[in-house]
């Protein structure tokens, strides 16, 4: 017999009350980064040494564009609830952990908007 | 955390290092080094952004041998930590985590990661 109560096995949360959010969500970016990284790569390596022309033309078509920017929203969120672990397990300090976890996660999603919105900038520019 | 003076587990002053850790610990930093490569990429959107003369600016910057050195350095942590993620993905289907098969997966994402390196290279 479980000693849990009906409600919490219900919820699904576990004892430490967050559930398999993180968890998951950070295994459906896994899955999502395998073929937009692959692309990226391959895309930087037909643009390597290419003029400002060119990879502007290549930033406009709508397919690079819209699968950079979603790269680029799912990359810096896998890399941050990434970042939340290694953090998560090493430093114990509280306080310290707080500030960090702080700067991490701001650096993250700064480092996300301000590269979608140079995409956007280079798409959408005159 | 009051946990002076209780025994903490790994040793990690005794611990024999083996594959299996090994490889463990290298994707937690390949993840990290990965992310800080990211202001790399960042930098190159910026600049494209910003138009053809700063983008003129990091092209000379990217073209710099040791800027080139860390990017190569780069690019295998971001194929490993790839490849090993998969291996992962499998692990947490519940598949591959007998001892050889550990091995095996081990080399494979280790051999992977030095080709995919090597070939993006050679296409560059």
């Amino acid at each position: 017999m479980s000693l849990r109560t009906p409600l919490a096995r219900a919820k699904g949360l576990g004892s430490a009350h967050e559930g398999v959010g993180h968890w998951w969500v950070q295994r459906v970016t896994a899955v999502a980064l395998v073929p937009l990284v692959l692309w990226m790569v391959w895309s930087l390596i037909g643009l390597i040494g290419a003029d400002y022309a060119a990879v502007r033309d290549w930033m406009r078509h709508p397919i690079n564009g819209g699968l950079l920017v979603v790269l680029l929203l799912i990359l810096f969120h896998h890399a941050a609830l990434g970042l939340q672990v290694v953090i998560e397990d090493y430093l114990h300090a509280e306080g310290v952990k707080l500030f960090v976890m702080a700067v991490a996660k701001f650096a993250m999603y700064l480092l996300a908007a301000i590269c979608v919105f140079s995409v956007l900038l280079v798409a959408l520019g005159g | 955390m009051s946990s002076h003076g209780r025994p903490l587990s790994p040793h990690l002053q005794i611990y024999r290092p083996q594959l299996t850790s090994l490889l463990s610990v290298t994707h937690r930093g390949t993840g990290v080094v990965n992310t800080i490569g990211t202001v790399l990429l960042a930098y190159w959107l910026i600049a494209l952004a910003r138009g053809p003369e700063s983008y003129a600016e990091a092209q000379a910057f990217f073209d710099f041998w040791l800027v080139k050195l860390a990017l190569f350095g780069w690019t295998f942590s971001v194929f490993y930590h790839l490849c090993n993620g998969i291996r992962h993905l499998f692990w947490d289907a519940g598949l591959g985590y007998d001892i050889p098969t550990l091995y095996k997966s081990g080399y494979l994402v280790l051999a992977m990661a030095c080709v995919l390196t090597v070939l993006t290279w050679l296409l560059v």
